[in-house]
């Protein structure tokens, strides 16, 4: 890649369609979704112009340059660190005058702005009217109109942020009212007579900041005591006077004022809003009168949710047992293979633990695609503000739905997107607790199981027990959620100020992408780290071999065997002696197993283990689970010391082997549901919030899983069931 | 005359003008930056099932706040308007 000539970011509110820019200059496939705050650290992408390559960077959406969250500070930072050459400011028309909020504070702090004027196409339809000439002579810098999904503009926005007349940064004057001037005039004198940051921050920018509270800049000031103190005190003495003569604070007269200051250039006929079109509703009002309505609203909510749910199993049984069957064929191909350790590896270890994964991908695509559609035509958001009710009860948030969902609030989904999808959570409060628990949802990896317990102990009730976990998955999570934020992370609630965005048609490209990335991050992952735990647990199953004393007397038998078959020619004498031939064969591998570091394990915790109901064999395929829950069920399998061909009737097998009855059955899907998460989705509580929170979770939900698990199963046992 | 209001009190599709807004520290800020600053005219467009949130529309697009965060703002309505 050669040198890039400049460097141009993208910036504006949330859900202006920033990353839809990005994506269409850069032809990335960065994710887009009708819900603010999708994008959460910021991108980089490069750009072939006629002048050269140029950088562009997609930044977080904020709608302010506060220091409130982690966001706006990531997108602060970026601008007066890097010191882009200029940015194209994304704005939703529809809503010029609050995107522009933004684009005036851009201004003073003197970067120099394009304004790419985005989603002129829903214009029309809201009657509005922008007239951009004006517009750019008004505010004194380019105005591109663009429709990003259609890329219609976007090279010529990104041209004009090059050519753009003010090379040099210059920070934007306005006036903030009799009250503020004064004493921002005499801080912004005290500030650049000092120096103060000078190469950094314009002195005004620093003084309106200081003025509005701005933590890290305060803390910017503490270097210099002096300085400070005198700041402090002039801030200070305006905010008394502001109290008592206007009763407000000087931050919130310099935002009436910013305002003000808008609306003053939108009056000089910028903006004209059609008179015949103003009443009329717009059709995502009409929209919302149903689907959010007080009583069809959640009525139609649990439909959706529940129609997903059946979709996605109905419709991704079929491919489904496509896959399932080349796998079996597979492991029949391999089956050829001459016995040992090798063949042991590929059919146990290898196939049943990637194959198993793999299976269910049809099924994690049919569900990504709902949870896909849901985000990007709008309706998550109405999720959101329809529970948040409901949500705030237990300490979370409305924005907390989206995250449960993605984890598998609807079976199917993955805690990894989940935790991280909790970033649009601006508490950090709430943030942690939604990402703790969004892990006790039945994520698809866990779904094996379900189904193979259902088919094995509720053969007639398979659909039903699935949509009991599922239930029992969500109120975990809330309870958990509960007992977290009266305890360990107590706190008020944060404020629901939100962006209800309109309704959109998604685009069948933004769907078929979107699927496909988290579809693909699920195949990745069981190439990878699926296929690295199931040879690590094969080999902790198959070692250390059994010593040659044990299995002498075992190979002599099966040997004695072996030569009475070859003398053997009648049919029934044949059927007998390959029958006690298998026998054998399975006690072998079961000495074995209970030998080997996996076996041995087992036994070890099976004491405790046992109030539950789990023996030594579940207990290896639980441990396995630690590490991923796809390899449950086919460790599971091997430890009942079954080869692949047998595995359709792995649920009979199950129900009639010792020591397992539906109090057991229930107990281990409770326990499968709620324990601790994966190692990938620890490694991204730990980036989310901290090894100590990931460790936490570990133990945690172990420890809750398996108090619910021994009630149930206790319980159960003493019913009787 | 002109009544004034509590947000909190509006009937859904009722409409005034953003009065007073007391809201401090951080739910102040955010409910500024969000555009809702004196002088707005605001329409409640709906509440969600439980009665809480609210959802209004200001400036071309909608907004929702809890009812616990409309308390902080006082709304002017028409004259014609009648409680
Ligand atoms: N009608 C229309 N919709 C658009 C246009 N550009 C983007 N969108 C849609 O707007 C929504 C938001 O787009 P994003 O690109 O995710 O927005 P963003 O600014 O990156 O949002 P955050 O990452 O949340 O800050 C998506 O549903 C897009 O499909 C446009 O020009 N016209
Ligand atoms: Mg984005």
């Amino acid at each position: 890649m050669s040198e890039a000539i400049a460097t141009i970011a993208l910036a504006g509110n949330p859900n202006a369609g920033k990353t839809t820019l990005f994506n269409a200059l850069t032809g990335s496939r960065q994710h887009v979704g009708n819900y603010p705050g999708i994008t959460v650290e910021k991108k980089e992408g490069f750009v072939d112009m006629p002048s050269g390559t140029v950088r562009v960077i997609d930044l977080p959406g904020t709608y302010s340059m506060t220091a409130y969250s982690q966001e706006e500070l990531v997108a602060r930072d970026f601008l007066v660190k890097e010191r882009p050459q200029g940015i194209i400011n994304v704005i939703d028309a529809t809503s010029l005058e609050r995107n522009l909020y933004l684009t005036v504070q851009f201004l003073e702090l003197g970067i120099p702005v394009t304004l790419a004027l985005n989603m002129v196409d829903a214009l029309e339809s809201k009657g509005i009217r922008i007239d951009s000439d004006r517009l750019a002579d008004l505010m004194r810098l380019p105005v591109v109109r663009t429709v990003a999904r259609s890329g219609l503009g976007v090279r010529e926005a990104l041209q004009a942020a090059l050519t753009h007349p003010r090379q040099s940064w210059e920070p934007l004057f306005i006036s903030y009212g009799p009250d503020l001037d004064p004493v921002l005039g005499e801080m912004t004198k005290l500030i650049s007579n000092a120096g103060f940051l000078a190469d950094t921050y314009p002195p005004r920018w620093l003084a309106l900041k200081f003025l509005e509270n701005d933590l890290v800049v305060r803390q910017l000031f503490e270097a210099d005591y002096e300085l400070h103190r005198r700041l402090r005190d002039m801030a200070d003495e305006v905010a008394r006077h502001c109290e008592k003569t206007l009763k407000t604070q000087p931050e919130f007269l310099i935002a009436d004022y910013r305002y003000g200051y808008i609306s003053s250039i939108l009056r000089q006929g910028v903006l004209t809003v059609m008179p015949d079109l103003q009443g009329r509703a717009d059709l995502s009002d009409k929209i919302d009168a149903v689907l959010t309505h007080q009583v069809a609203g959640p009525a139609i909510m649990l439909a959706i949710l529940y129609g997903l749910f059946s979709v996605t199993f109905t419709l991704g049984e079929i491919p489904m047992g496509w896959v399932e069957t080349a796998f079996a064929w597979l492991a029949e191909l391999a089956g050829k293979m001459p016995p040992g350790l090798t063949r042991s590896l590929i059919i146990d270890g290898i196939i049943a633990g990637v194959g198993g994964v793999l299976g269910f991908v049809p099924l994690i695509l049919i569900m990504f695609l709902g949870i896909t559609f849901l985000e990007d035509s709008g309706y998550m958001a109405r999720m959101a503000y329809m529970l948040d009710r409901v949500f705030r009860i237990f300490g979370l948030h409305g924005s907390s739905v989206v995250p449960f969902i993605i984890s598998g609030g609807i079976p199917g989904g993955c805690a990894v997107p989940g935790v991280m999808a909790a970033r649009t959570l601006r508490s950090p409060k709430e943030k942690l607790a939604t990402l703790l628990t969004a892990p006790f949802m039945a994520c698809g990896a866990k779904v094996p199981v379900f189904i193979l317990l259902a088919a094995a102990f509720f053969p007639e009730h398979g659909a039903r027990v699935m949509f009991l976990i599922t239930l029992a998955g969500w109120a975990a999570a809330l309870v958990a959620a509960k007992m977290m934020r009266s305890t360990i992370i107590r706190g008020p609630s944060t404020p629901f100020v939100m962006e209800l965005p309109p309704y959109r048609m998604p685009t069948a490209m933004g769907l078929v992408l979107h699927t496909w990335e988290r579809g693909w991050q699920y195949i990745r992952k069981a190439g990878t780290v699926i296929l690295a735990i199931a040879v690590l647990i094969w080999a902790m199953m198959t070692f250390p071999g059994l010593p040659q004393e044990i299995a002498a007397p075992y190979e002599a038998e099966m040997a004695g065997i072996q030569e009475q078959l070859q003398a053997e020619t009648g049919e029934a004498a044949r059927g007998e002696l390959e029958a006690s031939l298998a026998a054998l064969e399975r006690r072998l591998k079961e000495e074995a197993l209970t030998h080997s570091l996996a076996g041995r394990l087992g036994q070890a915790i099976e004491p405790v283990t046992a109030w539950a109901g789990f023996d030594w064999r579940t207990n290896i395929a639980l441990l396995g689970g630690i590490a991923a829950k796809e390899v449950i069920v086919s460790t599971l399998a091997t430890a009942h010391s079954m080869s692949d061909a047998e595995n359709t009737d792995f649920a009979a097998r199950i129900a009639a082997a010792p020591g397992w009855n539906t109090s057991v059955a229930v107990s281990l899907m409770i326990f499968v549901l709620l324990y601790s998460p994966c190692f990938v989705t620890v490694v991204a509580i730990a980036r989310e919030a901290s090894w100590g929170w990931a460790a936490f979770s570990v133990v945690f939900n172990t420890a809750f899983a398996f108090a619910l698990a021994t009630a149930t199963y206790q319980l159960g046992m003493s019913m009787g069931w | 005359m002109s009544t004034i209001v509590n947000l909190r009190q509006m009937r859904v599709d009722q409409r005034g003008i953003i009065k007073t807004v007391a809201a401090q520290g951080e739910l102040g800020r955010r409910i500024r930056d969000m555009g809702l600053v004196p002088g707005t005219e605001v329409t409640v467009i709906g509440r969600a099932p439980l009665k809480d949130p609210v959802a209004l529309r200001l400036k071309g697009f909608t907004l929702t706040l809890r009812n616990s965060e409309a308390d902080f703002i006082t709304v002017e309505l028409p004259e014609d308007d009648l409680v």
